[in-house]
């Protein structure tokens, strides 16, 4: 076969993390995240860095961290969603009303709530698209729209707490019951370890195969290793934090919650890198007016990157409830902003072509982590935003600047 | 012999705009047309009209003797008309690869099938014999030689019955615009029609076989190549008038 690969022209200049195939972002972020850490677990004097303060953190992290990869299509695709806060709200309400017992709820099955709640946020979603996507209406309006009426919306159902919420549904948010224990913790990270091994030995396999270039087997040994590294890690925190009031203590093991979030994460990273849905939206993002010459259904599309994102913001308000046992009509105000920020930190784009899952859902894990360790060392609320802004900005100087040095 | 493509009184107004006034037009198979004219006369928006990313207010298209309506890129390409815009049309963010396959990705159940496209795209690339080093870095990167021909390999994939080429070699060295012309030539032999629009009357003239030249959104006239000078041909261009013992209906 004729390799016009090895013909290796300067027009195109590539670094050395790029040639061995790894994402500089990617890796800085990690740093990034190191870094805080190390800085929060100094400052709290050992606090920050305990295994019941990191399986916290990873609780706190689940909910934007479930949204975070469907704001990135969302801004990928050029668009932007400032109603998901208000949706999350309105949606966490409705499901609190249908299931939370008379008065003040409807007293129906927690699964009637949740699958309300999902169509209702589904519903919501596809009005934003629609409105954006066929009539033309840019999505900064339409959502900001959007932000205003499902606030109020929510006001409308209730201007009280609505609460107590069912048991079996209240497992969703991670308390009670609501870790899946150190056995299955263990199960879920070899099974994760297993998939990681067989997808990097397949496919650098099936590239060889193909005569395609492959890294070096260093530099595939050690992202492998390290990310195998991190997934040991997080198994061994996770059943660290004893159940509370266990003697002798009982690992609690990966919240559900923080599954969910894992779950939504590597399924949406796999939909981007996989799928034509995924490669569209990047399309779009890139030249909305090439994918439409390539008879890509721009619209549509649209239509079910808002649907999707509805569906997340569903399911995010579901945990978001059952961790609180009922619904605010306030819960989930500013959130938007918060998602936005960890998709941006996490070097998505906001013209719009670029952004990766995994970036944002580190992205998400920073924005906790901050939060988390202010909290901790005693920083009060308003000068926390204060902090997380600055980040907010630096980071997106650094993914400004070092585009324009990768540029050259 | 019914033509491959005709266009029949084709016309167009973008706002107070008449781009298009009843242009018709044919192409039959194996044949180069070439379409001339000074910038802003029409050329492109027509051949959009074809595939698919305008519609006309008023006229007919028939591909082989029939009607058919073109009322979006999907259904140019359905007719296997493939194009190549003077914008190139790429997805700066996306490779080679997924640009080459963009829109008609191939696929395994509902995984994207990334080798295959990318020993395909390469094939095809090779054959324009155009240097690109890597299939796997944004087209962004890439010279604009280098992204025009993405674009045409993109067209020259899909096995076209017709071909739009739009300024396909605007941004090529000599060489690589000879490479252009003996590939037309080889899908001509091969039974494409293809209409050529180019701003350089010698490549035009050696590859075409009928010219229609066109001014104001009108067709000014169609000759046989071979009937006319240079001359008379930026004649027509400039004053838009066909020598009455010229004209070829
Ligand atoms: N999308 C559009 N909206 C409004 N007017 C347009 C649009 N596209 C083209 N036009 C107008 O239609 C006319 C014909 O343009 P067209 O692009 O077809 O010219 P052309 O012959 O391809 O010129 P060139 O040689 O410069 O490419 C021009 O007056 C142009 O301004
Ligand atoms: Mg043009």
């Amino acid at each position: 076969m004729q390799n016009v690969q090895t013909n290796q022209a300067p027009a195109v200049r590539r670094s050395l993390l790029q040639n061995l195939g790894i994402d500089a972002q990617l890796l800085t972020m990690l740093a990034a995240i190191v870094m805080v850490w190390i800085g929060f677990q100094i400052w709290s004097e050992g606090l920050f860095l305990s295994p019941r303060n990191l399986w916290f953190l990873a609780v706190q992290s689940a909910v934007v961290g479930i949204m975070v990869g469907g704001m990135v299509l969302i801004i990928v695709a050029r668009q932007i969603d400032l109603a998901a806060g208000s949706i999350l709200g309105f949606t966490a309400m409705v499901m609190a009303v249908f299931q939370a017992p008379p008065p003040n709820g409807l007293g129906l099955h927690w699964i009637i709530a949740l699958i309300a709640g999902i169509l209702v946020a589904i519903l919501i979603g596809s009005i934003n698209g629609s409105v954006s996507a066929y009539v033309g209406v840019p999505a900064f309006v339409v959502t900001l729209a959007g932000m205003m009426i499902f606030r109020n919306l929510t006001f409308s159902l209730s201007n009280v707490t609505i609460t107590p919420l069912n048991e079996t549904f209240q497992i969703l948010g991670g308390g009670n019951n609501g870790s899946i224990g150190p056995l299955w913790t263990w199960v879920f990270g070899l099974a994760i370890a297993v998939l990681i091994l067989w997808q990097t030995l397949a496919g650098r396999l099936r590239r060889q195969k193909n005569g395609f270039a492959v890294r070096p087997m260093w530099a595939e040994a050690l992202v492998t290793g390290l990310t195998l590294l991190i997934v040991l890690g997080f198994v061994l925190v996770m059943n660290a934090y004893p159940v509370p009031g266990t003697d002798p203590p009982v690992g609690s093991g990966i919240p559900i919650p923080v599954l969910i979030a894992l779950a939504v994460l590597g399924f949406l990273n796999w939909m981007t890198r996989n799928t034509r849905f995924g490669r569209y939206i990047f399309a779009i993002g890139g030249n909305p007016e090439a994918a439409l010459l390539a008879g890509i259904n721009v619209k549509r599309t649209m239509l079910f990157i808002f649907m999707l994102m509805g569906f997340l913001t569903a399911i995010a308000a579901a945990v978001q409830a059952a961790r609180l046992n009922g619904a605010t009509p306030t819960v989930g105000r500013d959130l938007e902003l918060t998602v936005i920020a960890g998709a941006v930190i996490g070097g998505t784009v906001l013209s719009g072509g670029a952004g990766t899952i995994l970036g944002a859902g580190l992205g998400a894990l920073l924005m906790s982590s901050l939060e988390n360790g202010l909290g901790l060392v005693g920083v009060a609320t308003e000068q926390q935003k204060i902090v997380i802004g600055i980040v907010l900005l630096l980071a997106v100087i650094w993914n400004t600047v070092s585009a324009r040095w990768r540029k050259g | 012999m019914n033509p491959l493509i005709e266009m029949k009184n084709i016309s167009l107004r973008f706002g107070g705009n008449q781009a298009l006034s009843d242009v018709s037009i044919n192409l039959y198979p194996g044949e180069v047309v070439g379409l001339l004219g000074h910038n802003g006369a029409g050329k492109s928006t027509l051949i959009k009209v074809l595939s698919g990313a305008y519609k006309s207010d008023s006229g007919q298209i028939f591909v082989e003797g029939s009607e058919v309506k073109i009322n979006n890129p999907q259904d140019s390409q359905r007719h296997g008309i493939e194009t190549i815009y003077q914008s190139l049309a790429l997805a700066d963010n996306l490779d080679a690869v997924a640009n080459v396959f963009l829109g008609r990705e191939k696929i395994n159940g509902v995984v994207l099938d990334e080798d295959t496209m990318e020993i395909e795209a390469r094939k095809v690339l090779d054959r324009l014999r155009v240097k690109i080093p890597s299939l796997r870095v944004p087209v962004s990167n890439m010279s604009g030689g280098q992204r025009q021909t993405v674009a045409i390999a993109r067209a020259v994939y899909f096995k076209a019955k017709v071909l739009i080429m739009d300024e396909p070699t605007a941004a090529l060295g000599p060489e690589e615009t000879q490479k252009v012309g003996e590939l037309i030539k080889a899908l001509k032999a091969e039974g494409v029609g293809i209409f050529l629009i180019s701003h350089d009357l010698h490549d035009v003239a050696d590859l075409s076989d009928r010219l229609t030249v066109m001014k104001n959104g009108r067709v000014v006239g169609t000759v046989n190549t071979k009937d006319v000078s240079e001359d008379e041909v930026l004649g027509m261009i400039i004053a838009g008038t066909t020598p009455k013992h010229l004209a070829n209906k």
